[in-house]
């Protein structure tokens, strides 16, 4: 099962390689991992994508709090949350053909235009890692020169709330 | 009060309370080593190897139950004292680790003796710091001690660079009283939800067995035990790190457990349908195989750490608290709520486990003319009246102290069990004797263990450690040995000791007794004169039986109820044969 889990860490030096190490030791999948500064500088907001069965999850909830720098933590696959990660692609186009067809694929996907050469388009595509993936397997008659995925943010929907 | 970065460390751990400091000097350290020159508050002991500095302060703390401190220096120092910090951070041993590292401006350059000791030491330790500010100094070294020291100890690393203890730089120093961290807060108090639930569950039990591990000992949790043990007048065993939580000799304790426990305990295991786990974590080497784990059993386990509930084990009453606290409310019900009227199932299980009892599975052959190395570990019992503090280092004579000694009272059985570090005996067997001057400490060993640290018996000379060295010699690395015959037909693959050299005069050169004993009839004599040297330390090389082995056995991968047996022990059901299943 797939499960998205969210931490507040301290903002300090080495604490992305304390969560690194801690999934390369214990042998955890890792799909995604993005981090960055939250509006309290002192913070760091965690996302993490990983794999395995309910027994996995639980060791690597309850591992991820016993770190000293982590805060807080949500695993937002257990409520209704929301999920991004952005998408930035460029492929080979060479005929104009191709290049309308690839824009109607990206009218049906929500993405845009970013950068258009007349050899290249560069689209950037903001949605949820499954329609990310179905976007480029729609892409099977372009040559793909470049896939760079953000890996998955994600909070909850509504009221909830990850804050200390 | 302005004080430099040097003075500010030896300062915050006078304030501390800390008592010794284990270490070795160098270059990133200097600084450090000048301010302990000048003052008289903190005692340093020099090792001879960095790692012994953490062994012995890692025996102080299971001894004394306070933080174990340690100074080395940056690059090998650090290296060096990563075995006994990661020995320490298995058996969840508290410890303040501190590494010199090069001038904040040269890390990273790949300087002289530089190593990036908080990376090398994260896997193994319970936290660690690198202190990048000077003014940062003293609150880094009290938050070190509080996660040391509060829910699950374990060891703690602070990296300080040289320039940070600079003696031309001087600050106000400050030594909180208290810290509080908003990213930690272990929690200590069960849920009496939950406390109430496993009080229930265990007043319907028929065949209950209360298993108990180093969590007790830890969490200074023995007294309450007795208490509930006895209110319960349920069975008992407790894992190799929780000798002496119960006394050996309390006709409930069935013995330890595990691969090297005894037949009734590992048989009560087997058969028991509720299990009440305290302070334990399901070790491979307590389980066996997992799926043959207690296969009627419904469990609860008493954690201090959430992430020891249901890790290899699902539970079904988890009670994350400290141990002492939640079994003095479990007590506390259990008067209240008076017991229920399982005693006539309750007897029936006794009947059961006295017969397992019956088999004597630790009998071992006593009538030979060669030196039984168990007959050697009852006799030291004998002669310290079962009250010595015993360290142990790794191997069969590490399980046969634990087997055959008797401990009577937490924190005497001073031993590796989760890292298994061989060498740990020694170090250890120095730092309980420094704590407590005029109790005999003595380090059971091996002649393959003892010359992992043999370089401290010149530590032992120059702080005048009276400590007694039982090594059990029998010219081979004796557990590698037993696997070898066991499973892998008698091919003794680079495990046996040649070329090992006089102990007796090892032990002289050193300015210490050395003794070897070689007939059974001279043991009794000479380990009483041993002893009986009270100031002095004595190395006794005991030349025992070679081909003698640990039993019971469960071989790796196998269930508690599939014993090995001992060829002199009559079992009621055949002995299985070891099958090449290794792990």
């Amino acid at each position: 099962m797939r499960h998205i889990i969210s931490i507040l860490i301290e903002n300090e030096a080495g604490a992305l390689s304390r969560v690194a190490g801690l999934f390369s030791a214990r042998g955890y999948n890792i799909e995604s991992l993005t981090v960055a500064a939250t509006e309290d500088a002192s913070l760091s907001r965690m996302t993490i994508v990983t794999t395995g069965t309910d027994r996995v999850i639980e060791q690597i909830t309850k591992q991820l709090n016993k770190l000293i720098d982590v805060v807080k933590l949500l695993e937002l696959t257990d409520g209704p949350h929301i999920e991004r990660e952005m998408l930035l692609l460029k492929v080979a186009v060479t005929t104009e053909d191709s290049q309308q067809q690839l824009r109607r694929l990206l009218e049906v996907f929500e993405g845009h235009l970013i950068d258009h050469t007349s050899m290249t388009m560069t689209i950037q595509l903001t949605q949820t890692g499954e329609q990310i993936d179905s976007f480029i397997a729609a892409l099977t008659d372009y040559e793909i020169l470049e896939t760079v995925r953000s890996g998955v943010s994600g909070i909850a929907r509504g009221d909830k709330y990850l804050k200390i | 009060m302005e004080l430099s970065g040097g003075e500010i460390l030896i300062r915050c751990l006078k304030d501390e309370g800390v008592e010794y400091l284990f270490g070795y000097p160098g270059g990133a350290v200097l600084h450090i080593y000048d301010a302990i020159y000048r003052q008289d508050d903190v005692k340093h002991i020099l090792v001879r190897h960095e790692q012994a500095a953490t062994h012995a302060a890692d025996g102080y703390a299971r001894a004394t139950g306070r933080p174990g401190v340690v100074i080395v220096t940056s690059g090998p120092g650090a290296t060096n004292a990563v075995t006994g910090i990661a020995t320490a951070f298995m058996d969840s041993i508290p410890m303040v680790v501190i590494t010199g590292q090069v001038a904040t401006a040269n890390i990273g350059s790949d300087a002289f003796q530089e190593v990036d000791a908080v990376g090398i030491t994260r896997p193994c330790v319970k936290h660690n710091f690198l202190v990048k500010d000077l003014s940062k100094l003293a609150e880094t070294v009290k938050k070190a001690f509080h996660v040391a020291t509060t829910g699950r100890p374990g060891p703690v690393v602070i990296d300080v660079p040289k320039d940070i203890t600079d003696p031309a730089i001087k600050i106000p120093y400050h030594y909180p009283d208290e810290i509080k961290m908003r990213s930690y807060d272990p929690v200590l108090e069960g849920d009496p939800e939950q406390i109430k639930r496993a009080v229930d569950l265990l007043l319907t039990a028929k065949k209950p067995m209360i298993y108990t591990g180093g969590g007790v000992i830890l969490g200074n949790g023995s007294d309450e035990l007795r208490t509930l043990v006895k209110l319960l007048a349920y069975p008992v065993t407790t894992t190799l790190m929780g000798l002496g939580s119960i006394p050996y000799d309390n006709e409930q304790f069935l013995g330890m457990l595990g691969m090297h426990g005894t037949y009734e305990a590992n048989m009560a295991m087997h058969e028991c349908d509720v299990l009440f786990a305290i302070g334990a974590r399901f070790d491979d080497r307590v389980t066996g195989k997992i799926a043959e784990f207690c296969p009627n059993a419904k469990i609860i386990h008493i954690d201090i750490d959430p992430s020891s509930i249901s890790k290899t084990i699902t539970v079904d009453v988890p009670i994350v608290g400290d141990v002492a606290g939640v079994l003095h409310e479990m007590s506390k019900l259990l008067q209240s709520v008076g017991r229920e009227s399982n005693k006539k199932e309750l007897d029936a299980w006794w009947k059961i486990i006295n017969g397992w009892r019956a088999v004597d599975c630790m009998t071992y052959d006593r009538g030979t003319d060669m030196i039984k190395p168990q007959a050697a570990v009852e006799l030291l019992h004998e002669i310290t009246a079962g009250d010595a503090y015993v360290t142990s280092d790794v191997g069969q004579h590490q399980m046969w102290a634990a087997q055959y000694y008797g401990f009577s009272k937490p924190k005497r059985w001073i031993n590796s069990g989760g890292l298994g570090t061989m060498g740990f005996g020694l170090p250890a067997a120095m730092g309980v004797q420094l704590a407590y001057p005029d109790e005999t400490v003595v380090c059971v060993t091996g002649e393959g263990s003892i010359q992992m640290c043999i370089q401290e018996l010149s530590t032992c000379l120059q702080y005048g450690l009276p400590i007694k060295i039982i090594s059990l010699n029998n010219r081979y690395l004796g557990m590698v040995r037993q696997w070898q015959e066991f499973f892998y037909e008698n091919r003794y693959s680079n495990s046996y000791m040649e070329s090992l050299p006089d102990f007796v005069k090892l032990a002289e050169s050193y300015g210490h007794v050395g003794m070897r004993v070689e007939r059974p009839e001279d043991l009794k004599p000479m380990m009483e004169k041993a002893f009986a040297m009270k100031d002095r330390l004595v190395f006794m090389d005991i030349v025992t039986d070679q081909a003698e082995n640990v039993y019971p056995m469960i071989m790796a991968g196998k269930a508690h109820n599939e014993m090995h047996m001992s060829p002199n022990c009559e079992t009621p059901q055949s002995p299985q044969s070891p099958e090449r299943e290794l792990s």
